[in-house]
């Protein structure tokens, strides 16, 4: 067994200590931030659901796509905590997403399924 | 005695600090893995965007869709998203009743969602659109039901944390695993909310 | 001195004795229970090379075939299951798992590590390579070998035109092996970004943990692709869906699409690690640094990022239109450049070096010049009209084999020869080593040279024979006798191995004068690998400890190598390493049990495997427990005293690493300071 010079309840308080020293660096939002999030990606899904009962356009898709990329990017940024995290991570997932995006675009493009 | 592991055995506090990042392991892990899952999902979405107006015979998709019943479904996958982050929340103030009660609403939620799904597949296939129909079918079952996969082994690591936390296995100090838990659900949740523009809601 | 036996961690779940964690490392069960990734790499490394005797028969097999004209050996439909095998082995289960076996053993060390981030998940994914290269063979006692290619086009791939269960086999044994890698590739990624010791800067790494820090980030964006277009087929072939069966709406060139968005970062995946390996010798038996690190470490990033932009190359004759192909044609046309960079730098390490041609320099400069006539050739096939000429041809199977076999398979080999002497405590006989790389290298050019020539004659490929006046006869009569010739080669190499190990003298720890982390580890390398994890001041941090220039720029000696080969641990060392544990293999065999069910239709089986691989996964996933400190399970292993030379010591093994988390064996590179890096 490793040599512990303290109790484990003073450990614990040292745990906490350095812990709650850590998150109040990194600065979690409260539960309210969160639920009012959670209300405008509501109200960001009833917009989406009341455009595709309008008339069939390309701007209708446009303007779908555009939204969903804003909720990707709120869930991501803001619930996923990529917003405040480590670039190491952002770089890691943007890379793959990006990577993704881009292929893909080019396969549809050469089934001549994405026009430009 | 010479100590080769000079500290303790480390809590996840210390093992953000001793590694080259500043990041735990398991979180770069699941971040990593869910950047390989974007090229996977992506994958599936672009087939289905590629077959979308392809289909030979048989009802397609967009003939059958109830989209008040799916926007109900992705409202329901929505919310559990957030029930996820205020769990992650309450673990890290230390509450761990909150952190059950919260985890196991986003379980609830994601299994009503799925619910939502199976009824939603059951009446397509009563209408006669299968798997096997068409292209079209075939690329919007295969990627609603990877998507489906998904969730349900989501829905089980959170009921799994759950039973952990009844029996204190999840502390403050342990936090990070909710979050970790939550990166992964959270994700499937902006699977879906592509899923439900590009293959419901675009005309 | 005091060998504690704790009680060892139980799973939470299970009752009392039953199903008791592994505390020892000795015999088989040490082996199947490993977590070591220096045994899971020589695990690796041994399982790869007997594929690559399976694989090399399936070669000569071939050779056999097209020796003459209007072969006899192979009916046709054998032939397509020899070559669509030799070729699927040689990919997935040679080059890719000996590439594995070189990361497991080295990136660590390399890096000042105790070892990768994920022990369990490391030994899951060698398993899941065992089992699926197995479950792959296990076809040919069932109904005959994959025959569709090792590219598996649809809709020859489909079921009405494979109509028995030989593709199915390559569909799931591929989703195996492919979670296996993406795993592997995942494990990697973390542990050369978040593992490295105190100072090892990312621009201070070896190019061979950058040249796998690549390979493996492309491994693990690739893999997803080919997971896609396997399952796409799976349902074609399985449940009636009609992804690519044209009369339905859908398309065959899809799978052709993601496939080869895969395959060419496979590629890559395929020969970035022997470059990295080729970059590590080369400056050791040149007694000069690396030509250029920085530039030799973009220049991988940029074949990496570059090798996502070309794939469409691999189809150039299907019909996409001048806009696709020309884009694609110029994409590959760059892509040469980051290559030619590293040739270039390869051959700025040679110049005025002192040239020692031990065998793994020979192996070494064979790559460069090798690879060098391979990229040639694939130069060539960038210009899309000559590729309509060559594509389908002879030409281009002399391409992909100057590449990966002049290429990947010699740099492997370079990687044998020079770490040999780490691995296994002495080194491989140096005359040997010289009669297998000579006889090798001429039987190879004997061999492949000549495809160029029948390519450019118009022989096409995946034909299993030819009439006799099509003017093939000599070319191929020559290649088959250069075939063999490989194969004496290799069996110089097994000689060479099985004579060292019988009567081979121990290696001295820095056998080879070299630079870099890893060889200040006693040899054999001890399983804690560094008893103290080192504190990294340079590039090449062990040369910098024993040499440095004078005024004029002259090597100048100024410590010995002794001096920093770290100790053994003694018996008043205590070391905190992760236990063994058998959940890994016991989850990987539900894979297999999977795809079996699956291909029969029996679903109970299905079910079956799908619990015995959830079922592990979840007790992989809480063992130890987490609880605080608790007599039950927080076991902690004491080190025996040095054990003899070869051989690992097999006393009380430790709790998992990091109590932290539920299960979690990511443990910590010990003893390093807490600093802000």
């Amino acid at each position: 067994m490793s040599d512990h010079t303290t109790t484990e309840a003073e450990e614990t308080e040292e745990e906490l200590a350095v812990e709650a020293a850590l998150e109040s660096r990194h600065g979690h939002p409260s539960d309210s931030v969160y639920v009012l999030i959670a209300v405008g990606l509501a109200a960001l899904t009833a917009i989406e659901v009341g455009l595709y009962y309008l008339k069939a356009s390309t701007a209708t898709a446009m303007t779908l796509l555009a939204l969903m990329a804003l909720k990707f990017a709120i869930v991501v940024g803001f619930f996923m905590h990529l917003r405040f995290d480590s670039p190491v991570l952002r770089r890691v997932f943007v890379g793959g997403l990006t990577l993704a995006v881009t292929i893909y675009i080019i396969i549809l493009l050469m089934f001549g399924i994405l026009h430009f | 005695m010479s100590e080769i592991a000079a500290h303790p055995p480390a809590h996840h506090a210390d093992a953000r600090h001793q590694t080259s990042t500043g990041i735990s392991n398991e979180k770069l892990a699941m971040w990593a893995f869910l950047g390989s899952e974007c090229l996977l999902f992506g994958a599936l979405i672009s087939t289905y965007i590629l077959y979308r107006h392809k289909a030979v015979s048989g009802p397609t998709p967009h003939s059958l869709y109830d989209i008040p019943f799916t926007s109900v479904s992705s409202f329901v996958l929505l919310m559990s998203s957030l029930s996820m982050a205020l769990a992650v929340a309450a673990i890290q103030r230390g509450d761990e009743r909150r952190l059950r009660v919260w985890l196991s609403t986003t379980a609830l939620l994601g299994s009503i969602f799925i619910g939502g799904q199976i009824y939603e597949f059951t009446s397509f296939i009563r209408r006669g659109m299968t798997i096997r129909t068409n292209v079209t079918s075939g690329a919007f079952f295969v990627l609603t039901g990877f998507h489906g996969v998904h969730v349900t082994l989501g829905i089980i690591m959170l009921l799994s944390l759950v039973n952990l936390s009844i029996r204190g296995r999840i502390p403050q100090a342990k936090a990070e695993v909710i979050e970790i838990a939550g990166l992964y659900w959270h994700f499937v949740d902006i699977v879906w909310i592509i899923i439900f523009t590009v293959v419901y809601l675009i005309p | 001195m005091a060998v504690v036996t704790e009680p060892a961690a139980r799973s939470p779940l299970l009752p009392q004795r039953f199903m008791k964690r592994p505390q020892s490392t000795a015999g088989v069960t040490g082996w199947l229970t490993t977590i070591d990734h220096k045994r899971i790499g020589i695990l690796y490394g041994v399982t790869a090379f007997i594929f690559f005797l399976v694989g090399g028969s399936e070669a000569l097999l071939i050779r056999l075939q097209l020796a003459t004209p209007n072969g006899k050996i192979l009916t046709a439909q054998v032939y397509n299951q020899v070559f669509t095998m030799h070729g699927t082995t040689m990919v997935f289960l040679v080059i890719m798992p000996m590439s594995a076996a070189f990361f497991n053993y080295l990136v660590p060390l390399q890096i000042g590590a105790r070892d990768v981030a994920f022990p369990r998940l490391n030994a899951f994914s060698y398993w899941m390579f065992l089992l699926g290269g197995l479950f792959l063979y296990s076809s040919v006692l069932l109904g005959g070998m994959p025959n569709g290619g090792w590219f598996g086009y649809a809709p020859n791939t489909s079921i009405t035109y494979s109509p028995g269960h030989n593709i199915d086999f390559w569909v799931f044994g591929l989703l195996i092996l492919g979670i296996g890698s993406t795993a592997s590739a995942a494990n990697l990624v973390v542990t050369t970004i978040n593992m490295r010791a105190p100072g090892m800067r990312l621009l201070r790494m070896p190019i061979f943990t950058w040249m796998s820090l690549v390979a493996n980030f492309l491994l693990l964006f690739a893999m997803p692709v080919i997971t896609i277009a396997l399952f796409l087929l799976m349902f074609d072939r399985q449940w009636g869906t009609h992804f690519f069966d044209p009369l339905a709406g859908g398309d065959p060139v899809l799978w052709q699409q993601l496939f080869w968005i895969f395959g060419h970062p496979e590629v890559y995946i395929l020969v970035l690690p022997a470059m990295g390996i080729v970059s590590e010798i080369m400056p050791v038996f040149a007694r000069k640094p690396l030509f250029g690190y920085p530039v030799m470490v973009f220049s991988g990033i940029a074949i990496g990022f570059m090798g996502w932009g070309v794939w469409v190359h691999h189809m150039f004759a299907v019909g996409l239109g001048p806009v696709a192909t020309s884009a694609f044609s110029v994409s590959t046309m760059l892509i040469a450049v980051p290559t030619g960079v590293k040739i270039f730098n390869w051959l700025g390490t040679l110049w005025g070096g002192s040239l020692r041609f031990r065998t793994p320099m020979l192996f070494a400069i064979g790559f460069i010049v090798m690879f060098t006539i391979g990229g040639l050739s694939g130069v060539t096939h960038a210009l899309v009209p000559a590729d309509r000429q060559q594509t389908d041809t002879y030409y281009i199977v002399a391409h992909f084999h100057y590449v990966l076999f002049g290429g990947s398979i010699l740099g492997l080999f370079g990687g044998i020869y020079y770490w040999y002497p780490k691995v296994f405590g002495r080194k491989l006989d140096e005359t040997l080593g010289k009669w297998h790389f000579w006889v090798t290298l001429i039987g190879f050019n004997v061999t492949f040279g000549p495809f160029h020539i029948l390519g450019l004659q118009g022989m096409p490929r995946r034909i299993y024979t030819y009439a006799s006046n099509m003017g093939w006869n000599l070319w191929n009569m020559v290649s088959t006798i250069g075939s063999f010739t490989i194969a004496l080669g290799t069996l110089i190499f097994m000689y060479n191995v099985w004579k060292t190990h019988r009567e081979g003298v121990p290696a001295v720890d820095d056998p080879w004068d070299a630079r870099t982390l890893e060889w200040i580890t006693p040899n054999p390398t001890p399983d804690y690998n560094y008893i103290e994890v080192p504190v990294v001041h340079h590039q090449d941090d062990f040369w910098h400890m024993k040499y440095s220039e004078d005024e004029s720029g002259r090597l100048v000696k100024v410590a010995d190598s002794a001096q920093f080969i770290q100790r053994r641990a003694g018996p008043d060392d205590h070391v905190h390493m992760p236990s063994p544990s058998f959940w890994p293999l016991f989850a990987a065999f539900g894979a297999p049990i999977i795809a079996y069910g699956q291909i029969y239709h029996f679903y109970f089986i299905s079910a079956f495997g799908a619990l015995v691989l959830l079922g592990g996964l979840f007790a992989w996933g809480l063992e130890p427990s987490t609880a605080p400190p608790d007599p039950d399970d927080e076991p902690h292993r004491e080190l025996a005293p040095a054990p003899a030379a070869g051989e690992l010591a097999g006393v009380g093994a430790s709790g998992g690493g990091d109590p932290a988390l539920p299960g979690g064996d990511s443990y910590l590179p010990a003893g390093t300071e807490d600093l802000d890096d």
